[in-house]
């Protein structure tokens, strides 16, 4: 197989090797491919490094959660039991235990902080519309991911926190009850809930999250990283190409330092704070108190709390809630409102609504946080 | 045959009136709309638990409620006898509250002996010699605003038995001519009994009453001290009993428990007790005798326990704080804790054999709860050691890939510059 | 570039690779493979043999970290319930002369269905159950 009939005498066993493998998987258009994909080079170059680490550690969560999988049990009389074992007695289980927490946090942040890019960047204009709306498809799914896995150690503070969560979903007009009886499996949060969240966590989403991630993954390559339009604009006036760097090696190696900076990272946090355990919920007992949800769901939170319970005759978490959704409906279809019409750009506009939700998003979490 | 009379005269309304009472009280409408001190019973009357269950003013004091000229009503004809004398206080709630048939009626399960205690007690000796200084029902129930004792309000409910107590008990001017004390109120609450009652919640803490009695309020003869605390305090009653201080303690004047731990200032009692300054022991043991010598060594084997127990919670503390997993180790303190209470107990066996056995175990428990805390922060050292590693290994990567990174890109310029001079 | 040069930085970064990789696999190895005690939540705990506990007697087991009062009761009818005291958690006891669980610290008593009969203990004892596996006592939790 690897004789000498393959190419001429004297080639390294790995050329022949790489040959074979070429034959049958047709990696020679692959790699044509991967040599000419290059990625511009100028200031704004560094953001281009945060979807690569939300890819990576999205792969961190499905390890370390497939690692989890051995020991964890879906129930509530031994979630929190099952939990505790992991963090206690199997080996390094306190190491994955944490890791898969903090990566969940950190991969959350880092999915908010490439939105951000994106939207600064203008990555998002034609024709990359689709690829923001699958992004977009993938943070939500981020969030679910966060939502449904904060409940599964089935200690207080979880617990408390898929109640308060669970009845803002059912505050939503018309389908609200019967979301909410969805996905509390019953009409408290209870083991059901447990169970279908866990099916949630492990199947579901990540089917979903598969299928989604693959078309971003395959839209990104199909149109390549987008240049900013400033530096369009700069190289068409001094009528220079814009400056590359070649994706592999040079962009793939410092994409590599960046994975491994945030791998130290997840080793310091799981080290020097280690994530708690809690005590066991406890479904009879009253809710703790200041109970609130994660950070990244904080802002809208702390804005509901502060709604006044009526505002002129409609209950003021309604208000909250559509204002949630026009919000959402309103950043989804950006790309479409971003461009006028006329192949311009609303920069300004855009620039404003991006600083404007940074800020609303960062103060109102810290303030549900403080409060 | 007057009392019968007398008697009937008085229920008959409540038998034939009862429904109407509640419609029709001119007692209440009229006395409601009056001022100061005339009204004041009629105002609290509305939270008593006699009217609720159907009773009048008329119930007690006589008189007509159906009329409303204050002549009828309030006439000795229709039986009103006006204000109660304190010295006909008791007789008077006694018609009802003795009468079992009638409580059955309402409460079955209520007590219909009060009175007959009462008359057994100081206060109603006395009361029945005419004094009357001493309590009666109303002094501690109240007169119109009765409430069940479970009600927090009620002056004997059990978190405020005490200051109805000390409305009397602890007023100089007022004991003065009984030559009775008057610092017990003042001293009970210093008590480990009413920090059960008032900060634990405990209503099973006793107070005045538990120990007294309520309705035969009697200090407890010397006698039956032991029996008294031993009541709630079963096993150290028994290991008194069976101890070397009974029978010498039995022929003084004070009872056993007092004698160390007070009656109303009783507070926790510490190993500080049995030795050194201040201790209670040395109050007849020398430090040389062999009972002095068995409390001092008795002293320092429980303040050995309490140390390790003590040791082992801070390290274990330490430990959970650095986010390390002790829960398994603090459940086990639990245990080492009930040691040391176990430990307390058997002093009152007033032998080190005793007390050595539980604090034995005890210690043995510290030990091992200590030595959990220490190899979890052992783990911890070793957790954040492994990190340095990795976070070394991490660098060296980093670095190594900087460098190549940095190479390919110093070939990628010399490369294109040569291109760019040709 | 010189060879040497290069081969310093294969080294460097062959071996911190190698490094890298190898603190990370390391653990995950030792994860997968199971703890000693391969299960996590105590639901059952064998307590003994049968002939160990005589009628009307009683004994305390440990179930995972709590103690639970395992009893023999005059009948032959097994029972079991928390050992911790509701009124200030001492360890409970069976009492063989009165056939009621008993605490020595404040006197309580619990009747054989862990109701307090007397006392200062606020809340009943909570119950296990118990089968008889052969000649095996085994107490589970009560779900």
């Amino acid at each position: 197989m690897l004789s000498s009939e393959s190419g001429p005498p004297g080639r390294t066993r790995a050329a022949r090797l790489r040959a074979w493998l070429d034959e049958r998987l047709g990696l020679t258009g692959v790699r044509q491919f991967l040599a000419h994909k290059t990625v511009a080079v100028h200031s704004g170059t560094p953001w281009y490094y945060f979807g690569g680490i939300t890819l990576f550690l999205f792969a961190i969560q499905v390890l370390t959660g497939i690692l989890l999988l051995l020991y964890y049990r879906p129930t509530a009389a031994e979630a929190y039991e099952s939990v505790q074992f992991i963090v206690t007695r199997v080996r390094f289980g306190w190491l994955i235990r944490s890791i898969h927490s903090w990566s969940a946090n950190l991969m959350i942040f880092t999915a908010f902080v490439h939105m951000f890019s994106v939207v600064f960047l203008r990555a998002y204009r034609r024709p990359r519309e689709v690829t923001w709306l699958s992004g977009i498809a993938l943070l939500g799914l981020a969030l679910a991911f966060g939502f449904s896995g904060y409940l599964l150690p089935w200690n207080t503070i979880s617990y408390f926190a898929t109640k308060v969560g669970t009845d803002m979903a059912a505050s939503v007009p018309w389908v609200g009850p019967a979301l909410a009886r969805f996905l509390r499996g019953g009409n408290d949060v209870s083991g059901a809930t447990l169970t279908r969240f866990f099916g949630f966590h492990v199947a579901v989403l990540p089917g979903i999250t598969t299928v989604v991630l693959l078309v971003h993954l395959a839209l990104v390559q199909r149109f390549g990283i987008s240049s900013p339009p400033w530096v369009e604009r700069r190289s068409a006036a001094s009528r220079l190409p814009v400056p590359q760097m070649p994706f592999f090696p040079n962009f793939f190696l410092r994409e590599l330092m960046a994975w491994y900076a945030a791998l130290g990272a997840l080793g310091c946090l799981a080290a020097l704070f280690p994530w708690e355990l809690g005590d066991k919920a406890d479904p009879f007992s009253s809710a703790p108190a200041g109970i609130r949800p994660e950070w990244y769901f904080l802002a809208p939170f702390y804005t509901l709390k502060l709604l006044p319970s009526r505002i002129w005759f409609v209950e003021g978490e309604l208000i909250g809630l559509a204002g949630f959704g026009l919000l959402a409906v309103f950043w989804v279809l950006l790309p479409f409102w971003a461009a006028d019409g006329r192949g311009g750009e609303r920069t300004r506009l855009v620039t404003g609504a991006g600083v404007v939700l940074i800020a609303y998003l960062a103060t109102f979490s810290l303030l549900g946080y403080l409060r | 045959m007057m009392r019968a009379l007398f008697a009937a005269a008085l229920l008959a309304p409540l038998v034939l009136l009862a429904p109407l009472a509640q419609a029709a009280d001119s007692c209440l409408t009229c006395h409601g709309a009056m001022d100061g001190e005339l009204q004041a019973p009629a105002t609290a009357f509305a939270n008593d638990v006699h009217k609720r269950r159907g009773f009048s003013c008329a119930d007690c004091h006589g008189g007509d409620p159906a009329s409303d000229d204050p002549e009828t009503a309030m006439s000795k004809a229709h039986g009103f006898r006006g204000r109660i004398a304190r010295t006909a206080v008791p007789q008077l709630c006694a018609r009802c509250h003795s009468d079992a048939s009638l409580i059955g009626r309402y409460k079955p399960q209520q007590r219909v002996d009060q009175y007959a205690e009462y008359q057994t007690s100081v206060h109603g000796k006395r009361l029945a010699t005419g004094d009357q200084a001493v309590a009666n029902c109303a002094d501690c129930h109240g007169a119109h605003g009765i409430r069940e004792v479970r009600d927090p309000l009620s002056p004997v409910h059990p978190l405020r038995l005490p200051e109805t107590c000390a409305r009397c008990h602890a007023n100089p001017a007022h004991m003065a001519k009984y030559k009775l004390p008057t610092n017990q109120f003042a001293e009970y609450r210093t008590s480990v009994h009413w920090e059960a009652l008032s900060q634990r919640g405990d209503l099973s803490a006793p107070s005045c009453a538990s120990c007294h009695g309520n309705h035969g309020a009697t200090p407890p003869r010397v006698s039956s001290v032991a029996a008294v605390c031993g009541s709630c305090h079963s096993v150290m009653e028994d290991l008194y009993n069976k101890s070397p201080h009974q029978p010498v303690f039995s022929g003084m004047r004070e009872g056993a428990c007092v004698i160390c731990h007070g009656n109303h200032a009783v507070r926790r009692p510490s190993p500080a007790m049995l030795a050194g300054p201040g201790a209670v022991c040395s109050q007849c043991h020398d430090a040389e005798s062999a009972g002095g010598k068995t409390a001092a060594q008795t002293a320092a084997l429980i303040g050995k326990l309490d140390a390790a127990v003590r040791r082992s919670d801070e390290i274990l503390a330490r430990a959970a704080r650095s986010g390390m997993e002790v829960s398994e180790a603090v459940l086990e303190q639990q245990e080492g804790r009930g040691d040391a209470v176990k430990a307390r107990v058997a002093v009152h066996a007033f032998s080190l054999a005793a007390v050595q056995k539980p604090a034995e175990a005890g210690l043995a428990i510290a030990a091992r709860t200590y030595a959990a805390g220490e190899a979890a922060l052992e783990e911890r050292g070793r957790r954040r050691l492994g990190l340095v590693v990795s976070l070394l290994a991490i660098a060296i990567t980093i670095a190594g890939l900087w460098l190549a990174l940095r190479a390919v890109e110093r070939r990628q310029a010399a490369d294109a510059a040569p291109a760019a001079r040709s | 570039m010189n060879r040497e040069r290069r081969s310093f930085i294969g080294w460097l970064l062959g071996g911190g690779l190698a490094a890298s990789l190898g603190s990370f696999l390391y653990p995950v190895l030792r994860f997968v493979n199971p703890p000693e005690v391969p299960e996590a939540a105590v639901n059952e705990v064998v307590a003994g043999k049968v002939q160990d506990l005589k009628p009307n007697s009683g004994r305390i087991v440990k179930f995972g970290s709590r103690p639970v009062l395992l009893i023999r009761t005059i009948q032959d009818e097994w029972k079991a319930f928390s050992a911790v005291c509701t009124h200030l958690n001492c360890t409970v006891q069976y009492r063989e002369d009165s056939r009621q669980i008993w605490c020595a610290c404040h006197n309580g008593y619990y009747d054989l269905s862990g109701m307090v009969v007397s006392g200062p203990p606020p809340r009943p004892l909570e119950g296990y159950l118990v089968h008889v596996r052969g000649d095996e006592v085994v107490i589970a939790r009560r779900t």
